[in-house]
């Protein structure tokens, strides 16, 4: 080689500045890209900000382990584009902390299970998914049915996410106490719900306590629904 | 460091001249076609970062000679099915049902095309071949709450039942229990009445409900229990169920009437595909 090897090894100023510049190499190639993401995530038109019972949701989802087996990500494989919709676009996870893309499959991709069935079914299903497909291995999460949302921190849980770039505004976060009541229960005016967080899904509720199941199926139901593909030419979708 | 690089007398080797406290290694190197395939993979990644999208830039990246999109890939592989499935699946957008119930080959495409999206859309509540569930109607069963005709099936399909859309079935029983407007006794002869109905509770007293049920529920749901498709007002003097037949049920349902929905397709499926689900839908053995 140029320089040779048993040279840099006997000086050891030498191999410790060339070990320097190679590790630098190496760490500028990693670091450098996270300063440009502002530039590099396209933003897509509907993308928003997940609604405080949403937000909670998806608290429970990651700590229920659901990624375990579901992932969020439909690759840009016809077969994938053909039963699950339009694949997905990087900006539909850019509010998620962390983001749920996952890598295993034994159960499907939902990504856009939002809408795709009634709040009645989700229910159903996560309390005994095999009351309504009798051939699911899924586990039973009936307990989430009975154990009520821990909501009185979710001012505190938006703020916390803003710091890290979700973009909550200070009368979101002013509001979001009354946002989750109002998205847990049917009767309720969400008309400023809907303005905050368009396509926001009210849950059924049971009428006295925001449940974590409440919670969970919020946040099923706005899954890949934020972004409206009806015009799916990309540079029309951007903002 | 190598001092002297000789030979092993009983390999016929080199040694690497390295020695440690008398120990010498042979220098046996890699084969030789191992190496050249590694050099070849390393060109071979050189010449693929030309060809492909490869280096990260300020604010965009080098997207390769071949202007390669795995978007764009997709959504040509997409476009390429789609066009060769266009054959048939236009040809079903265009004609009416009664049209294509003429052409048995379209028939059959729709039937084939009806039952994949079915088991990917609609088995996870109405159940494999549309035998339903508690809850979601049976729809092999021929007992159609808005109609089983090819048309009314398309319509429920493409915009639901009570799913928001503008153009949804809309449908809603009064909590006739909750809202206080049969009192609970009223409830538990409405009850013994509508059972009455479906011949699940024989022999009994049921005057009181009879009355009840006319002043009540007849509207709707008519004065024999024969239902009303305009409202969407099931059809009780059945003996299939939508949420069950025993009397807890029963009551449940008059007290705090529990009202399905039915997500609107049209926002996920195309035409021709909600077309062949009617048809399919309509072939399970409940078709009008």
């Amino acid at each position: 080689m140029f320089i040779r090897h048993d040279f840099i090894e006997r000086s050891a100023f030498l191999l410790l500045v060339l070990t320097l510049v190679t590790i630098a190499i190496g760490g500028i190639v990693e670091v450098v890209p996270l300063f440009t993401i502002e530039t590099t995530v396209e933003h897509v038109k509907g993308v928003r900000p997940y609604s405080p019972l949403e937000q909670r949701g998806r608290d429970i989802y990651v700590r229920e382990g659901c990624y375990v087996c579901h992932s969020q990500q439909i690759r840009a494989l016809r077969d994938e584009v053909e039963r699950y919709g339009h694949f997905s676009l990087a900006a539909e996870s850019m509010y998620d902390h962390p983001f749920q893309w996952g890598s295993k499959r034994i159960g499907p991709d939902l990504a856009r299970v939002g809408g795709k069935y009634s709040n009645d079914w989700h229910y159903a299903h996560l309390i005994d998914p095999r009351s309504v497909v009798p051939e699911s291995l899924m586990p039973r999460y009936a307990f989430l049915a009975e154990t009520p949302v821990e909501s009185d921190d979710i001012a505190a849980r938006l703020r916390a996410l803003r710091m890290v770039g979700v973009p909550y505004t200070d009368n979101e976060i002013a509001n979001a106490v009354a946002d989750l009541a109002a998205q847990s229960n049917p009767t309720a005016d969400a008309t400023d719900l809907l303005k905050r967080y368009p396509k926001a899904v009210t849950v059924l509720g049971n009428g006295h306590v925001v449940t974590e199941l409440d919670a969970l199926v919020a946040y099923l139901q706005v899954l890949g629904t934020m972004v409206d593909f009806a015009d799916p030419a990309e540079e029309r979708l951007q903002q | 460091m190598p001092t002297k690089i000789e030979k092993d007398i009983v390999t016929g080797r080199d040694t690497t001249g390295h020695e440690w406290d008398g120990l010498k290694e042979l220098n046996t190197p890699l084969p030789k076609w191992w190496v050249y395939v590694l050099y070849a993979t390393i060109v071979w990644a050189a010449v693929w970062f030309v060809l492909y999208p490869s280096v990260p830039g300020i604010t965009g990246y080098f997207p390769g000679v071949l202007g390669y999109s795995q978007r764009t890939a997709v959504m040509d592989d997409v476009r390429a099915v789609a066009a060769q499935r266009a054959v048939t699946m236009d040809r079903i957008k265009a004609l009416s049902f009664a049209d294509i119930r003429k052409d048995p080959q379209l028939m059959a495409a729709a039937g084939t095309a009806g039952r994949i999206a079915f088991a990917n859309n609609c088995q996870p509540c109405h159940g494999a071949g549309g035998g339903g569930q508690t809850g979601y109607p049976a729809l092999a069963a021929g007992a159609w709450i808005w109609g089983g005709s090819l048309n009314e099936i398309y319509q429920t399909i493409t915009y639901g039942i009570r799913s928001g859309d503008a153009k949804a079935r809309e449908g809603q029983m009064p909590r006739f229990g909750v809202d206080g407007i049969l009192k609970p006794a009223e409830v538990q002869q409405v009850a013994d009445y509508v059972m009455t109905l479906y011949g699940g509770q024989p022999g009994k007293d049921v005057s009181a409900g009879k009355k009840l049920f006319a002043d009540n529920c007849a509207l709707c749901h008519g004065e024999a229990g024969q239902g009303d498709r305009e409202k969407g007002a099931p059809r009780l003097a059945s003996h299939v169920h939508l949420n069950g037949g025993d009397r807890a049920t029963v009551v449940a349902q008059i007290t705090s009437p529990r009202m399905g929905v039915m997500p609107a397709w049209h926002t996920r499926l195309d035409e021709a595909t909600i077309k062949s689900l009617a048809i399919y839908v309509h072939s399970l053995g409940g078709g009008e």
